[in-house]
């Protein structure tokens, strides 16, 4: 029994599907905040995983502070970046037409990664690992350690979002906007602060995404497109605005990918989970785990 | 809003006037007395190539001061034209022809990559300006009769896989596995790999391919491991030749020598592997380790006074990359002191130009060779304690 | 026909029959001619995405992928199996057709961000098959050899025989969307565009017209990777990536969705300033795109075109005042 375990070259092919489905869960995740209090697609949400990790490795390397300060400063300052696309651009564009809310989305994301590309250069940079930076041996198969951090980083953080919105008395305002925000203004909700606040939110999960996974992975400036759109594949697979719903889908997205580049072809990698979001589009919008009903009162 | 709209676009049509206008007049760097010679130049300064074409621009206008410092060629001050495409094909094309038509240069160097130099080679042919690349491809000069007015001064992959695998016959190893980035560069390579594998005995149980965006390896690798290989060649650009490292050291796969292709040839890579590079193999151009040669290696004085002007000057490492322009550059130079500025004769005195000594090698042009280089103007390298060492055979 | 287009149209005619002649005889401005006529090549990408976008409503990032088609399908056609140029012409602009039919009828009952995603993966599911499938495309090392086109009998060779083909393809593609925009088809679609739902009450085919519209932008798109592809002789996938598509949608953007016009103009001006003017802001050129794009977003959302129009038409009425005196 032992046997199918150690050394397998699906377990290792596993392992590393689970690790960067993490991080297309937390992709996801970002996506699925700003959706709840908006119903608008954040397209620049990868940019924001990018800018993670590149400030993580700012104020590691230039600024000389330890670990995790750097790595909480560089959440935060993503954050901000948030809520300055929010403040300053998206409300901007509020009453314009989805069409140009795409477009300015892009956009931004666009200026996010020509900013990125004049800070950093076009070098990939590293952080080091949050623990000891071996990796292990375990039934054979190589396990390092960050990417156990990664897992833990993501299921805390589901875990905390979901209390957040659930039971907080922010949290469920912040859905109340999505429901219907005229309603939520006319009992005192502050529509436009849980906005700008949804947008820094989701800014700094995605920022944590982005530094958790530097040190398996490196960052540069144009990691964010690919991230981004594997990320919103996850999101769609599991329902837009299910947080268990993309942190399963990210993970059977990672799974899928890395198993497809071990039995398969490793070139289209890249295109597993861009069919899969089109399929999960094209028959079943809703998600694994969103509601049919539910899908079709949204805005779009 | 309206006056916040006619604002804005008023301010857009003035940077756009703006920039016309700085368009149009290029600066004359004519100086009073003797006519400039001009030396094109298309580089991929920005974009996904910009690694390999920053060092390259940061070259050739080093040189072409050293050189106008000097007085210039026989009096003639330098004047070199340089356009940047982005690293894109398309921009290329319109660089050389632009080049071409309104500058009127004698003699083009670069493009930076394979793909642009091969689009923008029949152009060359047509207009009969002759092209000096700086890309690898052996397509780039081949075949000779449609290649007559271009020229490259990088070496050809096949050069690059026949050193390797000279080393790994040396060492005994029969049996590979290759793992490639889905790139111009990595698909160079992984032909290359495959094409010559048979000749020098070895046989290559493993082919994989990746992205080159790619955040993860280990299937890659794992697949290596499974396939029981005698030796890893991995063949890629950017950070997946990092991660092909640290997958490789990460998956306890370190019994298994990894080759990396000559791409993986500039110390930030080292660094960026945190340690895990140790004893990574690699056939690399004499420039990049110059001050390990022995001083009675031909090329050993060029490569010092290049390595040491670029450092002083940029405080980076020298690369391959820039010494590919600084041999394109100068071999124009020799041109234009031999015969001027007339595009046959620079062409012919390019296609006869034999032991000219350069950053990546000996370079003997002739009718049938216009790369002018082979496996022997490589050095086997090792990475020991954090930096290069010559590989022991 | 407005007096006012017909002006502008045969102005356009002309102005593009003469321009080679001109451009010819100055050394700094001969350079144009090639840029022209990239810009024209992607007068046909753009031209059907602005019909998509403005009149339909519809964002598509995937036009860097049906220009490839057309690009790859026109390349591996006449390279590798010797067709004539036209009929690989032809031929790829039918396949980009049933792709786009495809892709487009699960995908157009989609909306606003969904179908942009969907877009987005679809586009870049085909940048990938180019990279992967080396046996056909060549892969990341390109396709090149493909031969040369003839019209006529007579080979299309040198900067004037090439931009003269490309616009007068340009002319009858936007002649034609013209027309169909004027017709009965057009009226719907601005239906459609307004509102969906009214649009559908009122008996308007939506999903079928909103699928044609796209194969339509497919159709021309693919056209101008056939001509990009003869004109240029050598494809690598790095010009039909993501980045492009998004380059498109910021040509119609600039220049105005609602207006075809508005295409050719955001087209060629976007063309000469990526490759002419802002040569010296080499390294922001991904900055400036991303801040022209935003800007344009919101400021000017109607696009240069539409905007321009209306403050010439604003300034044209006198405004009467309470000083005047009678008249």
């Amino acid at each position: 029994m032992a046997d199918i375990f150690h050394g397998a070259a699906w377990l290792q092919y596993a392992l590393g599907g689970v690790t960067i489905g993490a991080i297309y869960a937390l992709v996801a995740l970002g996506y699925n905040i700003i959706y709840n209090v908006t119903e608008i697609i954040n397209f620049a949400q990868g940019e924001f995983v990018m800018l993670g990790g590149l400030f993580g490795v700012f104020y590691y390397q230039t600024c000389g502070l330890p670990l995790g300060a750097a790595v909480l400063c560089a959440v935060a300052t993503v954050g901000l970046t948030g809520l300055l696309l929010e403040r300053y651009v998206i409300r901007r564009a509020r009453h314009a037409t989805v069409l140009s809310m795409i477009i300015v989305t892009i956009a931004f994301s666009i200026l996010l990664k020509g900013g990125a590309m004049l800070a950093w250069g076009k070098d990939p940079y590293r952080l080091p690992a949050f623990s000891r930076s071996g990796a292990f041996l375990w039934q054979g198969v190589a396990v390092q350690p960050q990417a156990l951090w990664v897992l833990g980083i993501s299921a805390v953080v589901v875990g905390v979002l979901t209390v957040f919105f659930r039971t907080s008395f922010y949290g469920k305002a912040m859905l109340a906007c999505a429901d219907n925000a005229e309603a939520a203004r006319l009992v005192g909700i502050p529509v436009r602060t849980m906005v700008l606040l949804s947008f820094g939110l989701s800014a700094a999960v995605g920022a944590v995404a982005g530094a958790a996974i530097c040190p398996i992975t490196l960052m540069e400036y144009d990691r964010g497109a690919l991230l981004g759109l594997k990320g919103f594949g996850a999101a769609v697979l599991g329902g837009l605005g299910q947080f268990y719903g993309a942190l399963v889908a990210g993970i059977v997205l990672g799974l899928a990918e890395s198993l497809c580049a071990g039995y398969v072809s490793s070139g289209y990698k890249d295109a597993v989970a861009l069919v899969l979001l089109m399929l999960a589009l094209f028959f079943k919008p809703e998600g694994l785990f969103g509601s049919k009903e539910a899908a079709g009162l949204k805005r779009f | 809003m309206k006056g916040k709209h006619r604002w804005v676009v008023s301010v857009v049509g003035l940077v756009a006037a703006l920039s016309w206008a700085l368009g149009i007049f290029h600066p004359v760097g004519a100086k009073a007395g003797k006519e400039p010679y001009k030396v094109g130049a298309v580089f991929a300064i920005t974009g996904t190539a910009s690694f390999l074409g920053e060092p390259e621009k940061k070259t050739a206008e080093m040189i072409a001061e050293e050189i106008n410092a000097q007085g210039g060629i026989d009096g003639h001050p330098l004047q070199l034209i340089i356009y940047d495409d982005e690293s894109d094909a398309t921009k290329s094309t319109l660089a050389v022809k632009k080049l071409i038509k309104t500058d009127q240069v004698p003699v083009i160097i670069g493009p930076t990559q394979s793909d642009a130099s091969l689009a923008v080679a029949p152009i060359a042919e047509e207009a009969q300006v002759p092209l000096i690349s700086c890309a690898a491809s052996y397509k780039i000069v081949e075949p000779v009769s449609e290649r007559r007015w271009v020229f490259k001064v990088a070496g050809s992959d096949k050069h690059v896989v026949g050193k390797m695998y000279d080393y790994m016959k040396a060492k005994g190893i029969t049996k590979i596995g290759i793992m490639t980035a889905s790139t111009g560069f990595g698909a160079s390579g992984r032909e290359e790999l495959l094409r010559l594998a048979a000749e020098y005995g070895i046989t290559v149980l493993a082919d994989e391919r990746y992205g080159p965006k790619d955040t993860d390896l280990t299937a890659q690798l794992t697949k290596m491991r499974e396939a029981k290989v005698e030796a890893i060649v991995n063949w890629s650009v950017g950070p997946t030749q990092v991660l092909a490292v640290k997958g490789w050291r990460d998956l306890k796969m370190d019994n298994i020598p990894l080759f990396q292709s000559h791409g993986f040839g500039n110390r930030k890579n080292i660094e960026l592997a945190g340690g895990a590079a140790e004893g990574v193999l690699l056939p690399l151009a004499r420039v990049n380790v110059g001050p390990l040669l022995p001083d009675t290696q031909p090329q050993k004085k060029v490569i010092m006074a290049y390595t040491q002007a670029y450092e002083k000057k940029y405080n980076e490492p020298v690369s391959s990359f820039g010494g590919h322009a600084w041999d394109s550059l100068h071999l124009a130079v020799a041109a234009l002191k031999a015969v001027g500025p007339n595009p046959a004769k620079i062409r012919d005195f390019l296609e006869n130009t034999k032991g000219f000594v350069g950053q990546h090698g000996i370079f003997n042009f002739s009718p049938q060779d216009h790369n002018g280089l082979s496996k022997d103007d490589l050095e086997m390298v090792v990475v020991k304690n954090g930096d290069w060492a010559l590989a022991p055979w | 026909m407005t007096h006012r287009e017909k002006a502008s149209f045969i102005a356009l005619t002309v102005f593009l029959a003469v321009f080679p002649w001109i451009a010819g005889m100055s050394r700094s401005f001969g350079h144009y001619i090639d840029v022209m006529i990239f810009a024209g090549i992607f007068c046909l990408v753009t031209l059907g995405l602005s019909l998509l976008m403005g009149f339909a409503g519809q964002i598509s990032l995937a036009q860097a992928a049906f220009f490839g088609i057309g690009a790859y399908g026109s390349g591996i056609l006449t390279g590798h199996f010797h067709w004539n140029p036209w009929a690989a012409l032809l031929a790829s602009a039918g396949a980009a057709a049933a792709v786009a039919w495809i892709v487009g009828v699960p995908a157009l009952r989609l909306k606003g961000h969904y179908l942009a995603m969907a877009t987005l993966g679809f586009g870049v599911i085909v940048h990938i098959v180019m990279n992967e499938e080396v046996d056909w495309t060549g892969g990341p090392s390109g396709l090149g050899g493909i031969p040369g086109m003839s019209c006529a009998g007579r080979k299309i060779s040198g900067d004037a025989a090439w931009f003269y083909l490309v616009w007068a393809f340009v002319l009858a593609a936007f002649l034609f969307s013209r027309h169909v925009l004027h017709s009965r088809i057009g009226r719907a679609l601005r239906a459609i565009h307004d509102d969906e739902k009214a649009a559908e009450a009122m008996g308007v085919p939506v999903s079928i017209l909103k699928v044609q519209v796209f194969v339509y932008s497919a159709v021309l798109a693919s056209v101008g990777g056939s001509l990009y592809a003869h004109y240029v002789s050598f494809l690598s996938p790095g010009s039909f990536d993501l980045m492009w598509s998004v380059r498109f949608v910021l040509m119609v953007v600039v220049g105005g969705m609602q207006s075809l016009w508005g295409a050719l103009v955001g087209t060629v001006l976007l063309t000469f300033i990526g490759n002419e003017w802002l040569q010296v802001f080499a390294d922001f050129e991904i900055l400036v795109y991303g801040g022209i794009l935003l800007v344009m977003a919101l400021f000017v959302p109607q696009g240069l075109v539409v905007w321009l129009d209306a403050l010439v038409r604003s300034k044209a009425r006198p405004v009467s005042t309470p000083s005047d005196n009678g008249s």
